[in-house]
């Protein structure tokens, strides 16, 4: 019995330690929310039952029609207060999870990139507070496809 | 073999906006040489940006982020003088790093 309960505690402690590292590394990669191949799965991968709700307090710029698919200039931006992570995902690419920014405390939720785009599709950009998730989203015009470099 | 991100990064109201590109290949593992050989993937997994050795954000990305990744980011309550480093890690073990003094 003792054995057993001190057990546990050292489990508990190993849970504490591992939480107060958080910082420092904050998650596992996403694994699962990356090999997604269907957008619901990525979102459930990361997010499980959290709502997703449409806000304009999220700022997603993005052309609307991208000649180069290779190369789509994004940046995803919120003033919303206890932003944690921002997201992007691509609808219509093999696996529509492009890319996590895990954000310290201190971090604006401001973050600029280019993205690869195969084809026409929605993209989105999503932020996570800590109980929520809202996102913008936008359809995109590819002319030429960008997936094959 | 890596090489080094290039930075550039300037203070607003103590606010650093900060640039960078790093020069990868950024393979998806679908593309295919004139050969007909898959070309393997090879692209950045995972990209951590310290203020003064303090992680600021921490990125994932998959292959579907462009060649020779570009990223812009902001960190709040800088000064003259502090370091902003990036680093980062692909999915082959490499990595690669910068880092800027703020003027």
């Amino acid at each position: 019995m003792m054995k057993h309960s001190r057990r546990r505690f050292m489990r508990g402690l190993s849970v504490a330690v591992a939480l107060a590292a958080l910082p420092v590394r904050l998650m596992a990669r996403a694994t699962d929310a990356f090999r997604a191949t269907k957008l619901e799965d990525a979102n459930k991968a990361l997010f499980g039952q959290l709502p997703l709700v449409e806000s304009d307090a999220v700022n997603l710029k993005i052309p609307a029609i991208a000649e180069n698919g290779a190369v789509v200039p994004v940046t995803v931006s919120t003033e919303l207060e206890g932003v944690q992570a921002i997201y992007i995902m691509i609808d219509e690419n093999p696996n529509p999870l492009s890319a996590t920014f895990e954000l310290g405390a201190s971090s604006p939720a401001d973050v600029s990139t280019r993205v690869k785009m195969g084809k026409s599709s929605m993209v989105r950009g999503l932020v996570k507070t800590r109980d929520q998730v809202f996102y913008a989203a936008q359809e995109v015009k590819v002319t030429i496809g960008g997936c094959g470099g | 073999m890596a090489a080094d991100i290039k930075l550039r990064g300037k203070i607003k109201d103590g606010v650093a906006e900060i640039k960078s590109l790093m020069p990868h290949p950024m393979e998806t593992g679908t593309r295919r040489e004139e050969s007909g050989d898959v070309v393997p993937a090879h692209y950045i997994e995972e990209v951590v940006c310290q203020h003064n050795g303090e992680n600021v954000l921490r990125a994932e990305w998959g292959p579907s982020i462009s060649k020779n990744p570009y990223f812009a980011f902001s960190v709040r309550n800088v000064s003259p003088g502090d370091i902003i480093s990036v680093r980062w890690t692909d999915n082959l073990g490499e990595s690669g790093s910068g880092e800027l003094v703020l003027k």
